[in-house]
């Protein structure tokens, strides 16, 4: 199963995720500079956390129109399972893969701490190995986190169950404390109408072992490994 | 020639950095200031023969790049006819 981590001038957390895919889950991964124009053959696509264009007009503003984004772009419409983390998620806003946009934090602080979410839907490529409820211990580090999009805009992603993670204490309760940033309603994740688009402003790549402080964030990476896994189960049966 | 964009988030959109400043504003005894939204200005030189197109890339440019629609809204200036900017 092979990881494509894509690589802007100014991401960080590149390597972060390469080290989860290859050396914590055994995974093939491999990084693609943003100015290639395909992806080749990969099995999922990871938008890393960073400062891509140095978040220079927007965070993420600059970066949608990098040559690879049509690639990811086409990767997402076949179905392909496409992680967006922290500012990975701001261009996924940015280029209309996921709607809403992020404002700046409500208290104007740039965030760095470990922060409970829980998993609400467990019916995305990146969820399927956590349990609904669930409150992983991940870190934040950013500046715009705060989730805004209009409300009817919200209405329609609650209909859809489209709200992956949302900011909680370690009951699982979704209190105003809990929210770091002010995003709406507690949103730290979203997936899109097919579910295999989801973004977040928690870091995983960053809990995936004890050693971190929490080996939580494996969750995710073990999540879309399954998933494939049991999709290409799947199409062998089927054969 | 020349235009000016200016790019605010939208009314019904909470501006943390304008909260902050109008706070910052208070504490330096300015009471009378009652509230203040920040937003970007962008100068953009633009080689175009006429007004028309002038205004029309500048507004292909603003919806496009400078202003993200979702939260912001932006207005457009053109440099008067005739005179310096």
């Amino acid at each position: 199963m092979t990881f494509a981590i894509v690589v802007f001038p100014g991401s960080n957390c590149d390597h972060d995720a390469y080290h989860a895919a290859k050396h914590v889950l055994g995974q093939d991964a491999r990084f693609v500079w943003h100015k290639e124009a395909s992806l080749g053959d990969p099995d999922v696509v990871v938008l890393p956390g960073g400062f891509s264009h140095g978040d220079y007009l927007r965070t993420g503003a600059i970066a949608r129109f990098s040559p690879v984004m049509s690639a990811v772009q086409a990767f997402a419409a076949a179905g392909g399972p496409v992680l967006g983390i922290c500012n990975g998620f701001q261009i996924l806003l940015e280029c209309g893969l996921l709607p809403g946009a992020m404002l700046r934090n409500r208290d104007v602080k740039f965030h760095c701490e470990l922060v409970g979410i829980r998993v609400e839907r467990t019916d995305t490529p990146f969820t399927r190995a956590c349990a609904e409820g669930q409150v992983l211990q991940v870190p934040i580090a950013h500046g715009e986190g705060n989730y805004y999009a209009p409300p009817d805009v919200v209405d329609q992603l609650e209909r859809e169950s489209r709200v992956v993670f949302r900011y909680a204490n370690a009951h699982g309760e979704t209190t105003d404390q809990a929210n770091p940033n002010g995003s709406l309603r507690n949103i730290a994740g979203i997936c899109n109408a097919t579910r295999n688009v989801v973004g977040l402003m928690p870091h995983p790549e960053r809990a995936c072992e004890p050693a971190l402080g929490s080996a939580d964030g494996l969750l995710i990476f073990k999540s879309v490994v399954q998933a494939l896994a049991e999709r290409g189960a799947l199409q062998a049966a089927g054969r | 020639m020349k235009a000016r964009v200016f790019v605010s988030l939208k009314p019904s959109v909470f501006d943390p950095q304008g909260h902050t400043i109008v706070e910052a504003l208070h504490s330096l005894g300015y009471a009378a200031v009652a509230d203040v939204r920040q937003g970007k200005f962008f100068e953009v030189d633009l080689n175009v023969p006429s007004r028309a197109e002038a205004e029309r890339l500048a507004a292909e440019v603003a919806d496009r790049v400078l202003a993200n629609p979702v939260i912001e809204s932006f207005r457009i200036e053109l440099a008067p006819e005739g005179g310096a900017a």
